[in-house]
């Protein structure tokens, strides 16, 4: 492209040249001592700059720029190994609690158990004491019951006796009674 | 040639004109002093690469402004250059390798504003960056390694019966690079300008005035391209140049 370039550059100077006399300013020597000299002037203003204000500074500024991140990546792996530190601490005071609250809990289940053992002890010698004293009752109720029935037979058997016309004599009516009531037997 | 035909049929060619270097005030001859468009050019450069890098960096800004973003990019992509062509040792010749960037590639977009004057497009200009940079590792290559410098020119690599052959090359090649050095960069500018010229008087003729267009457009992109390119060139054909003083041997 820029071969071509400069092919279609030659041929319009050429015709530049045709048309014209003067031909390429480019090579007009008249002026080469103007251009040199502004050209060195300029060239020594430009070195000047750069040297004096310009590269100076933004080296400096550049490397300023480096130390930041530099500083500032340090920092950020200082801050990484805190977090990390603080993670750990972390873990293991959540391993210590629970640990701690296993062994709470068993403390607590086995006194729970412990009292649970005793209430159901107590309770069981209660309901043996309830139990005794029933039987007791039922026994008691039932002798009582038996001497009323003898006692009911020998009244109905007088009663029967003298209303047959008898003369109801207590001692053989209680003989009867108790021979009735031991053995059905008629007397 | 066709621009004759052209020009009897109305068109006027003009595209060496953009050139020409005339007093800016008044007229008469040109002296050594006198201060033309060139000079105004020159000084307007020297303006923006002032206003870039001092007065962009001025606020020493940890985040960079645009501005200083520029001029601290300037600054890294030179210095890396230098670096990584003329190694540690060429560190020291930087601030004159920044000068000749910073004056090319500021020269090189200035010319591409519309009416303005293309510095680099003279030979005169880049002649005298390119001797300067020719006589300069010169000298430097001399005082540093005496007359070992020569060894540049004996490729030790090759074998013995081609060395004073290669010899012959080399010198002449070493002498040639003033040459290409300074016209390279000039041609370029200067074709680049007088192409859009001729494009520009193109447009005069209706029916191929819109192709005439597109072609000053795509033109212009490309020597926006070429303002950049052709000033790093300079510059790492220079960095090259100092590396061959500092390390002659091959």
């Amino acid at each position: 492209m820029t071969t071509e370039a400069t092919e279609a550059a030659m041929a319009a100077g050429h015709a530049a040249e045709a048309a014209e006399k003067g031909g390429m300013p480019q090579l007009d020597f008249s002026t080469y001592p103007n251009q040199i000299f502004w050209l060195l002037v300029t060239l020594v203003v430009v070195y000047l700059i750069l040297t004096k204000f310009a590269l100076p500074r933004i080296s400096s500024v550049l490397a300023e720029r480096q130390g930041t991140i530099t500083n500032d990546l340090a920092a950020a792996e200082e801050l990484k190994l805190k977090a990390q530190e603080a993670e750990e601490a972390y873990n293991k005071a959540l391993a210590e609690a629970r640990v701690e609250a296993q062994r709470i809990a068993n403390e607590t289940r086995a006194a729970i158990k412990a009292d649970l053992d005793k209430a159901i002890a107590k309770a069981d010698a209660e309901i043996a004491a309830k139990t005794a004293e029933a039987q007791k009752a039922i026994a008691e109720i039932r002798a009582h019951a038996l001497e009323s029935v003898q006692e009911v037979a020998k009244d109905v058997a007088r009663e029967i006796v003298a209303l047959l016309g008898g003369k109801p004599d207590a001692r053989s009516i209680t003989a009867a009674v108790k021979a009735h009531l031991k053995g059905e037997k008629r007397p | 040639m066709a621009a004759e035909a052209e020009s009897e049929t109305g068109l006027v060619f003009h595209p060496m004109e953009q050139f020409k270097i005339e007093p800016l005030f008044g007229e008469g001859p040109i002296h050594w002093y006198t201060i033309t468009n060139q000079t105004l050019w020159m000084g307007i450069a020297v303006l923006v690469i002032f206003l870039l890098l001092v007065v962009g960096t001025s606020r020493r800004a940890l985040v960079p402004s645009r501005i200083q973003s520029i001029g601290e990019l300037a600054y890294g992509f030179v210095y890396k250059m230098v670096e990584d062509v003329a190694g540690k040792e060429g560190v020291k010749y930087f601030p004159y390798v920044m000068t000749l960037f910073m004056f090319i590639v500021v020269a090189n977009f200035l010319g591409l504003i519309p009416t303005s004057f293309s510095t680099t497009s003279h030979i005169a200009v880049t002649v005298v960056m390119a001797l300067m940079v020719f006589v300069g590792v010169t000298i430097l290559g001399f005082v540093k390694h005496g007359i070992g410098f020569l060894k540049l020119f004996w490729v030790s690599s090759a074998p013995l019966a081609l060395r004073p052959v290669l010899a012959i090359i080399e010198v002449i090649s070493y002498f040639v690079r003033p040459v290409s050095h300074s016209i390279r960069l000039a041609g370029n500018i200067m074709a680049g300008h007088a192409v859009i010229e001729v494009f520009a008087a193109f447009a005069a003729i209706l029916a191929i005035a819109p192709l005439s267009m597109l072609g000053i457009v795509a033109m212009y992109g490309m020597d926006m391209l070429v303002a950049f390119v052709q000033a790093y060139v300079f510059t790492i054909l220079t960095c090259v140049y100092l590396k061959d003083a500092l390390h002659p041997a091959h």
